[in-house]
């Protein structure tokens, strides 16, 4: 019940988190630690060539054998560089195939370009790549992601690397409800809040970097992350109490209070 | 003399060579790489079989942070 099922592997924390932007590898660690995220997404980039021969590696201090790696097509704005990408980090990683897919559209708002994404995910699926996607929050797109194969959607709360929270509660909720694979927010978390409104809405996970890593505090920050995603599943899960407008209700017993000079106004 | 461009960059080679030999010329051994020829991947299993020819085009990636 509150574990998270990607592509048919369970995961105990419902909070993904990313590996760009901090300071040293130390703070990477630490942050990520702090988390408790067991997925974690990296970029695929060049190699120094001649340069820096004993420049430590991001894998040694972050071991796939301790965390599920799952990388990214950051930077592509073509299906090919896209699934070039990713058939080059499934080398990389020794045949892992969960990834994830995104194809931009715009380098000043990074937002996905779902017709090109569309078609990426539809060769990576026939190369048997498990896609976890990055999308805009039309819930239409979402429905066709799921249907074409992909293991999860993730739409965006708002901008990659903006911080402005959840921009669209409502289409993420049509996005939840239509589902039947994951749904995770990707993109916009800009603090603990976020985090725990896209749980609440029913998400099943969130994946952020930037709110962490830009935090004046990454590793604190990385913990109040892990609460707030904790916290908001178990808010979801106990189902909220109905809203009454404009009608409150007392919480103590209304007979018994002491005597006094002054009686309440009767109710209308 | 052959000329393969390693990550956009052109490099000089006195005679053909295979990737088991240009990943020691790049001092990459024991390191996680992955390396695509023209576009292709080329498989570890195939790193002393597969000769480089002049004018191949080689990307050679690494995992790094990022979200």
């Amino acid at each position: 019940m509150n574990h998270l099922i990607i592509a048919g592997k369970t995961y105990s924390s419902r909070l993904l988190v990313g590996t760009g932007k901090y300071k040293d590898f130390n703070e990477t660690r630490a942050a990520i630690e702090a988390s408790g995220a067991e997925i974690i997404t990296v970029a695929i980039r060049r190699t120094n060539i001649g340069q820096n021969a004993d420049e430590p590696n991001l894998l040694d201090v972050l071991p796939p054998s301790q965390y599920t790696l799952l990388p990214n097509t950051a930077g592509c704005y073509t299906v090919e560089d896209a699934v070039r990408t990713l058939r080059l980090a499934r080398e990389l990683l020794d045949g892992h195939s969960l990834v994830k897919l995104e194809v931009l559209g715009d380098p000043k708002t990074l937002y996905p370009n779902m017709v090109e994404t569309i078609k990426a995910a539809e060769i990576l699926i026939k190369e048997d790549f498990q896609v976890m996607v990055y999308t805009s929050d039309d819930p239409i797109i979402a429905k066709q992601l799921e249907e074409m194969g992909c293991v999860a959607v993730m739409p965006l709360a708002s901008l990659i690397g903006s911080g402005m929270g959840i921009l669209n509660p409502w289409n993420l909720q049509i996005i939840i409800d239509n589902a039947k694979i994951p749904v995770l927010v990707d993109a916009g978390v800009g603090t603990a809040s976020d985090a725990t409104i896209a749980m609440e809405l029913g998400c099943d996970g969130v994946l952020m970097n930037t709110a962490i890593a830009a935090a004046r505090n990454p590793v604190l920050m990385a913990s109040a992350m892990r609460k707030a995603v904790e916290a908001g599943r178990e808010a979801y899960l106990a189902g909220r109490m109905a809203k009454k407008l404009y009608s409150a209700s007392p919480s103590s017993p209304t007979d018994g209070v002491i005597a006094s000079t002054q009686t309440a106004p009767k109710k209308p | 003399m052959i000329q393969l461009t390693i990550n956009g960059q052109p490099q000089q080679f006195e005679a053909p060579i295979n990737v088991t030999q240009l990943i020691d010329h790049l001092s990459l051994h024991g390191k996680r790489f992955a390396i695509e020829c023209n576009g292709e991947i080329i498989p570890r299993s195939r790193f002393s079989e597969q000769i480089l020819a002049h004018g191949d085009q080689l990307e050679v990636v690494v995992a790094v942070g990022g979200g």
